[in-house]
């Protein structure tokens, strides 16, 4: 297959991989949507963590300040200012946004370790401020009021698609959306890498003295892509706590779900690939479907595949699916053009 | 004019002073090559003019404009260009890659336009056979090459060539003079760190001795070459 045959038969897949998953809520079950909605705003988190710690270098173990900050920014676009929450998704953005340059401003001081321990306690300290608001419930949190889902703009001409009830047809709203944005942050993913700023992205990411003497600025470059990841990820926060309609400080910070487990996605799939959280995804998913009886023991199990992962596929899943078969999906290589 | 100028530059790291009141200018299309013993203070003085390092006192002009609080990366994008000592290429991109990053950030150069420039530099460093291999699996002359042709894809008005032959066979090194030759002729100005004598007399059109951070001669190469103090210092010939 000539590459711009296989550049056609992946476009190809991933247009009916989007069809087949958009169809979900006409054809299939609530359960399923629901499941969905979790494994796609999982994928979201985990491409703007893979484009930060993969691509950028910044290993932050504070992203959970943004998904948090994103959610509380919908209550309060919901809860004091009487916005449509899906407005609220682009508040949380916005916020999520403007948090991330004061983090930035003191994380960029730190390298390595030092930054994702820094990153770490910027969210920790967040929490702990946002615990003190009071008109959004302070430690112990908020509910969106009663009915403000059903009443989220879109609903009522979902309800006659689908042909079910108010809550059936915001299930299916906010999972189409978590459709949308793991696309869009899929494709802007690819474009960014395939642009300059992501071709002196890589170059920062292989030797950051020799990007600099060709004219690369890491600083700036690895600061774009921070404060947009934040937005990504404030956006998603948003939507996810939308479906969960409760919000609490501890449950919007939360670094093991929102963080541990974008990692653990991310390494198993594929660090550093942009296949690579998608792969990650599904084993999480499988693995969440076949261990959610056992408790605690699948806790472990997946402590354990992903200390394996790191060990023995370094690249993760896709890494070595990749090394062993040559197949090269969503390739960021820039062909040399040929000449007579 | 001169195109690039230092105005006695000093720098100390602690009580030692690496580069001691160092003044000199290099003409545009000129080619300047440096000796000196090992700690003489030649690498160091490249990091001041690429902004590595910042001087503790003097200047540093570049086509009249003083360059000395300017960054690194805004260095690179008026025209100071440069090669490491160990080469050092962006291993996971590919050859052509690497000189696309530098003719996009350091030379200004976009789009289809970018390609074709940095594709013209492959065709002259001899590269454009390995454009699309990865710049991880080269050979050491490939390697040297690359340092050299990722430097001119920043588009330089002065390139600099930090002990570029070292470790090249004869004939590896022969082959490397042609095309820092054929870069001279196409009108950029050189200055090359250098041990392999004959390598760079048989390019620059002067030599300045470098020792203990200070400028100890500067001017044509066999009659710097021929100077007894240069003779007794440099090359540890008691006269």
């Amino acid at each position: 297959m000539t590459p711009s045959m296989k550049s056609s038969a992946t476009k190809i897949v991933a247009l009916i991989a989007l069809i087949g998953l958009a169809l979900v809520p006409v054809i299939g079950s609530r359960a399923m949507v629901q499941d969905l909605f979790m494994v796609l705003t999982m994928l979201v988190l985990a491409l703007n963590w893979n484009m930060l710690a993969g691509f950028a270098g910044l290993v932050s173990v504070g992203q959970q300040a943004f998904v948090g900050i994103g959610a509380y920014g919908m209550f309060a676009a919901v809860i004091l200012w009487g916005l449509d929450p899906l407005i609220g998704i682009v508040v949380g953005g916005i916020v999520a946004m403007a948090l991330s340059i004061p983090v930035a401003f003191f994380a960029f001081r730190l390298n390595g370790a030092y930054f994702a321990i820094g990153t770490w306690v910027a969210s920790e300290t967040v929490r702990l401020l946002v615990a003190q608001w009071k008109a959004l419930g302070g430690g112990t949190g908020t509910s969106l009021p009663k009915g403000t889902t059903k009443d989220m703009f879109g609903v009522d001409v979902i309800k006659d698609l689908i042909d079910g009830s108010s809550s059936a047809a915001a299930d299916a709203l906010t999972y189409w959306l978590a459709l949308a944005l793991a696309a869009a942050t899929l494709l802007a993913g690819y474009m960014f890498l395939r642009s300059r700023m992501g071709l002196g992205l890589q170059a920062i990411r292989d030797n950051a003295e020799a990007a600099k003497s060709v004219g690369v600025d890491p600083t700036r470059l690895k600061a774009l892509v921070f404060v947009l990841c934040a937005f990504g990820t404030g956006i998603c926060g948003a939507l996810l706590f939308i479906q969960i309609t409760r919000v609490t400080p501890d449950a919007a910070f939360s670094v093991v779900d929102w963080t541990a487990f974008v990692i653990f996605i991310t390494v198993i799939g594929g660090i550093g690939t942009l296949p690579g959280p998608i792969v990650g995804v599904i084993v999480f998913y499988a693995l969440q479907r076949t261990l959610a009886d056992y408790g605690t023991v699948y806790l472990i199990v997946l402590g354990l595949i992903g200390i394996s992962v790191m060990l023995f596929a370094r690249k993760g899943l896709w890494g070595m699916f990749s090394a062993r078969t040559g197949i090269d999906l969503l390739s960021l290589r820039h062909p040399a053009p040929r000449r007579p | 004019m001169s195109l690039l100028k230092l105005d006695n530059v000093s720098k100390s790291f602690g009580m030692l002073k690496v580069t001691d009141s160092v003044s000199f200018e290099v003409a545009k299309g000129e080619a300047l090559g440096i000796i000196g013993p090992n700690g003489a203070g030649k690498s160091t003085l490249f990091n001041l003019i690429t902004g590595n390092i910042a001087p503790d006192e003097g200047a540093v002009y570049l086509d009249g404009v003083d360059m000395t609080r300017k960054p690194a990366m805004s260095r690179v994008q008026a025209g100071v260009g440069r090669s490491f000592q160990i080469p050092q290429p962006f291993t996971h991109l590919s050859v052509f890659e690497n000189l696309l990053v530098a003719a996009n950030f350091g030379g200004g150069h976009h789009g289809h336009a970018a390609d074709d420039f940095c594709m013209d530099i492959l065709d002259q460093t001899g590269l454009a056979g390995v454009a699309d291999a990865t710049s991880g699996s080269l050979s050491l002359l490939q390697r040297k090459r690359l340092e050299l042709a990722r430097a001119m894809a920043t588009s330089p008005k002065v390139i600099l060539l930090d002990e570029i032959a070292g470790g090249l066979t004869e004939g590896e090194c022969v082959s490397l003079i042609q095309t820092i030759k054929s870069i001279h002729a196409s009108g950029t100005s050189i200055i090359w760190i250098e041990h392999v004598l004959h390598a760079l007399t048989s390019v620059v059109e002067r030599l300045m001795v470098l020792n203990f951070g200070k400028m100890l001669m500067i001017g044509d190469p066999a009659e710097v070459m021929d100077s007894p103090q240069v003779k007794e210092i440099y090359l540890g010939i008691e006269v």
